[in-house]
């Protein structure tokens, strides 16, 4: 077992990133001009990566597998992000927001990062704004804020329920500029299939066009993976259909180490599975949780009747009404991080309370009628309608949340056909984000040279649990002003280099294993669909790697896993051909790595024996249930070298120092 | 419910294509319209045919990926939805569906129901942006404050999600309804006001190269756009962007 070195510079915290950068090497932009550098991803972290290489003066070759950089997943993102402006005067600052996260990551990230996260914060808001990111703004014109779980101040930027939209579209107009220019040349419709190594230093990639089929080498003197997360894993996620793993697992295949990969999300506010024929899931953005008080009957008889649909919820009066978490955590109440609200769902709906009709049972209310009414009293007294009836009370309050919450509300009624104006929303958690991912150094940097990873692809700055609105945060500070910097450090050896050959073995090495699987898939005359293991897969990640996870059900994890994933290799079909747009054959590359991760996945959540944020043992609680942290001897991020088989994987371990905050036990009580 | 499909197969864009018809058995009403149309793939792979191309991702309305003409009408029956947010409920049992790509000069089909759309993302790059660099010295968000009103329309227009069912519906397949919602967006907010008019014309010409039709004024787009994208965007782009440079 080797050390890794983060490179974390020296001195005080504050002061570590101004220090950095004043040390590091820069490229003039002459120079800049003979460095191409490829970037697997066009999400937050890859577009504001793209953008501002490209501004700088690098010649950036941009890939995404959808039809246009606007489409990757970030454009989902509801809820918002955190910046610490201390807009709102709360006492909000650096360190505070520093403090959060690394508490919030239940004090398993590492403290640099974070701070330096929260010190380029302000400046992505800055930074959106110039660009024409229409954020909420109050009626004297400034930006408004909303609260995110685990933060007792108002830091969350917004735009409605279209956060991520927002945020994406500006990177893209940023984007689109540089292509019209020529200093980006995007590749929409490839998908990076290997990264090619010479001489130790990531050099280039093999992509597929997906319409075409065709394979294609394309060289760099830097190569950039955000590619976003991998709960896909689980086959049911909010992620979208096409999000993969592929990009970071075949880096991690070439030399890069996978670190915490058992650290998973499960956001608790998610749209119940309506059955089988389910494909993904959808999130109802924690914003809500403002609002929105979570409750389950207290009665079990009430519980049964509603899944029975013999009861409605708002026959069920206030006393019989269970608010769980305002119950277990009166400080943080239905803001408690993510973690625990999902946990504590779980906890109701195992023990009966749960009011799903569909066929898993499983569901707790997220309602707004108290909302309705201390909005719509606040509309009345300002209106002066002192005599307002109760029901006019509660429609002036509806149409305050439909200001703040319309999209989503109504995106809810679209899935379900309920009206939830009228009848409490049903939620329950879902996989949501992957905190694990490639590791990365203070440079952003992996274990291989000259390859980077940002974004929610490599597993920096959320700990084991991430706290909302904390991702967009991340990925535009990766991109916009953290890698931008630290790239050149790299780059500045290389500007004598020319511009890198693909005609050598190297190249050709690789674009031959890529035709090889490819081949294989055509050619396997299986039995059974690619989706067929997938959610196979997904089912044993569920059961038994998901919300709780114990000794026993990690090993047969890991066994059932490798059988699938043997299965697979025996059995997949896929119909059509190599040399043309193959949907099918792209899910099966995207599902052969999710076969090995999760294997991976299994073995580090069985190695991790405490509880820490998203990751959960059944062995390790305090006597009232809460996660209990073993700071003696897992204080660490556990990164993973690849070789062969993922039981064979090799275990590295980077200790956590925390210097600039108490190591405490996370109470939200 | 049971259902008969009658779904465009077309192997690429040289070939032509036609309409085949499918059953599919036993489709959940709680079911989206695409989880029915992965129902009809995993049958076909079963078969060893090749299943049905289409786009998606995102699978909430968000990404605007997805685009199917189902029924005659883009992203199907029900306003402001997009085809991954449409219901099996929507359909009665028996029913024969007619599911077919987006159909425009511009907007070529690449495969089934695939079609590329770059024609967009050129006109993004021929002038949808507010030219400024990441500098991290801009100055503070808060610096110039912009009145409410006018920041919720600019999120109203900047809510298009580039799906191109405006074109898709328009008979003579116009982008304006997708350009004026970014001009609109940007010309709303001071930061963009500056590079306004250049804005507009830059799009403008550029859709004009793609082969986008006129817009007549029909107002079909504002109907069929899944996210409610005002028609009055138009108007306040020719009105004020375009008219008097344009003599
Ligand atoms: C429904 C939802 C809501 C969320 N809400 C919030 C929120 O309110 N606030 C918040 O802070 N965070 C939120 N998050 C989390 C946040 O949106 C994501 O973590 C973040 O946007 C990820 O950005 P990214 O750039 O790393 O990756 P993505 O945006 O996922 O981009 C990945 C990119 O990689 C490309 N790609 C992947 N594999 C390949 C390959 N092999 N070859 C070529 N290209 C490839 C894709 O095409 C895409 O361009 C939410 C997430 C979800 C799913
Ligand atoms: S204007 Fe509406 S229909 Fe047209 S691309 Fe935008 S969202 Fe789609
Ligand atoms: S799949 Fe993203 S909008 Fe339909």
């Amino acid at each position: 077992m080797t050390k890794l070195d983060s490179k974390v510079p020296e001195g005080p915290i504050a002061d570590k990133w101004t220090n950095h950068k004043n040390n590091i090497k820069l490229v003039n932009p002459a120079n800049k001009r003979s460095i191409d550098v490829i970037i697997v991803g066009t999400g937050l972290a890859g577009g504001s990566a793209a953008a501002t290489l490209a501004e700088l003066g690098y010649n950036v070759k941009a890939f995404c597998y959808q039809d246009s950089p606007r489409r990757a997943h970030s454009i989902a993102a509801q809820g918002g992000i955190n910046a610490a402006k201390n807009y709102q005067g709360d006492g909000d600052s650096t360190y505070r927001l520093f403090y959060d996260t690394v508490k919030g990551g239940d004090y398993r990230s590492r403290e640099a990062n974070v701070y330096r996260l929260a010190e380029v914060s302000a400046n992505i808001i800055d930074q959106c704004v110039a660009q024409g990111v229409p954020f909420a703004r109050d009626y004297g014109g400034l930006l408004d804020n909303r609260s995110f779980g685990g933060v007792q101040v108002s830091r969350t930027f917004y735009a409605k329920g279209q956060t991520g939209q927002q945020l994406l579209l500006g990177c893209y107009s940023a984007m689109s500029r540089q292509i019209g220019k020529g200093k980006i040349q995007m590749y929409n419709r490839h998908e990076m299939m290997e990264v090619v190594i010479v001489d130790g230093k990531a050099r280039g990639i093999i992509a597929r066009n997906l319409i075409t089929g065709e394979l294609e080498r394309h060289s760099a003197h830097a190569v950039v993976i955000a590619s976003g997360g991998y709960g896909n894993v689980f086959f049911l996620s909010t992620n979208a259909m096409g999000s993969n793993v592929s990009a970071g697992w075949k880096i991690h295949k070439k030399g890069a180490y996978f670190a915490n990969p058992c650290y998973t999300q499960i956001h608790p506010t998610c749209i119940p599975q309506h059955g089988d024929q389910q494909s993904k899931l959808t999130l109802m953005s924690e914003s809500l949780r403002n609002d929105g008080r979570i409750w389950v009957p207290k009665k079990k008889e009430d519980a049964e009747a509603i899944r029975a649909g013999k009861m409605k919820p708002t026959e069920i009066v206030e006393e019989d009404r269970d608010y769980y978490l305002e119950r277990r955590y009166p400080s943080f109440g239905n803001l408690v991080p993510r973690d625990v609200a999902s946990r504590a769902a779980k906890e109701r709906s195992d023990a009966g309370f749960g009011v799903g009709t569909n066929e898993t049972g499983e569901a707790v209310y997220l309602d707004f009628t108290s909302a309705f009414m201390r909005y719509g009293q606040e509309e009345a007294n300002v209106h002066g309608l002192n005599d307002a009836s109760q029901e006019k009370i509660r429609e002036l309050g509806e149409q305050v949340v439909e200001d703040k919450y319309g999209n989503l509300f109504q995106m809810y009624e679209k899935i379900t056909a309920d009206n939830p104006y009228k009848t409490p929303m049903k939620i329950y958690p879902a996989v949501h984000y992957t905190m694990g991912g490639v590791w990365v150094d203070y440079n952003l940097m992996t274990t291989i040279d000259g390859c980077y990873c940002i974004g929610e692809a490599n597993f920096s700055d959320h700990g084991a649990n991430r706290l909302g609105a904390s991702a967009l945060m991340q990925g535009l500070a990766d991109g916009y002003f953290v890698l931008p910097y630290t790239i050149g450090d790299y780059l500045a050896d290389d500007i004598r280099t020319g511009s890198i050959p693909t005609d050598t073995d190297e190249f050709a090495e690789a674009e031959k294993s890529v035709k090889d699987q490819i081949d294989f898939f055509i050619n396997n005359k299986g039995e059974h669909s690619v989706d067929h293991f997938h959610k196979q897969l997904g089912k044993v990640m569920w059961n038994k790697v998901g919300m709780a996870r114990d000794t026993k059900g990690l090993q047969d994890a890991i066994k059932e896993i490798k059988e699938i994933r043997a299965a697979f290799w025996k059995d997949v079909k896929v119909p059509g051909a190599a040399d043309s747009m193959n949907l099918e054959l792209e899910k099966a590359g995207r599902v052969a790595d999710f076969l090995e991760l999760g294997e991976l996945f299994a073995r580090d959540a069985l190695l991790r024996e405490e509880s820490c944020g998203g990751h959960f043992r059944e062995e390790h609680k305090s006597e009232e249930g809460e996660a209990a942290r073993d700071d003696k001897n897992f204080k660490h991020v556990s990164a993973w070298e690849y070789k062969g088989e993922p039981a064979d994987a090799v275990f590295h371990k980077e200790e956590l120092e925390y210097k600039n905050i108490e190591l405490k036990t996370r109470s939200y009580k | 419910m049971n259902l008969t499909l009658k779904v465009w197969r077309q192997k690429n864009s040289q070939e032509k294509g036609q309409l085949e018809t499918y059953q599919v058995k036993n489709i959940s009403t709680d079911s989206s319209f695409l989880e029915m149309m992965d129902i009809l793939n995993e049958q076909l792979v079963n078969e060893g045919k090749e299943p049905v191309a289409f786009d998606h991702d995102c699978r909430e309305g968000i990404c605007g990926m997805c685009s199917l003409f189902i029924n005659g009408e883009a992203h199907g029956p029900g306003e402001e939805i997009t085809t991954c947010q449409l219901h099996m409920r929507e359909f009665k049992d028996g029913e024969t569906i007619h599911i077919e790509p987006w159909r425009a000069k511009a907007f070529p089909v690449i495969k089934d129901l695939v079609v590329d759309r770059g024609a967009f993302d050129r006109i993004m790059s021929a002038g949808g942006f507010i030219s400024v660099n990441t500098s991290g010295n801009t100055q503070d968000a808060n610096a110039i404050p912009v009145p409410k009103e006018d920041a919720d329309m600019a999120m109203d227009a900047a809510t298009c999600i580039g799906c191109g069912a405006c074109v898709a519906t328009c008979k003579n397949a116009s982008a304006m309804l997708f350009v004026s919602a970014k001009v609109s967006q940007f010309a709303l907010l001071p930061q963009g006001k500056v590079e306004a008019a250049e804005r507009a014309q830059n799009m403008v010409s550029q859709m004009d190269e793609e082969g986008f039709g006129n817009c007549t004024n029909t107002g079909a787009c504002e109907v069929e756009c899944p996210k409610g994208i005002s028609i009055e965007n138009i108007a306040r782009m020719n009105r004020e962007y375009l008219s008097s440079s344009f003599k």
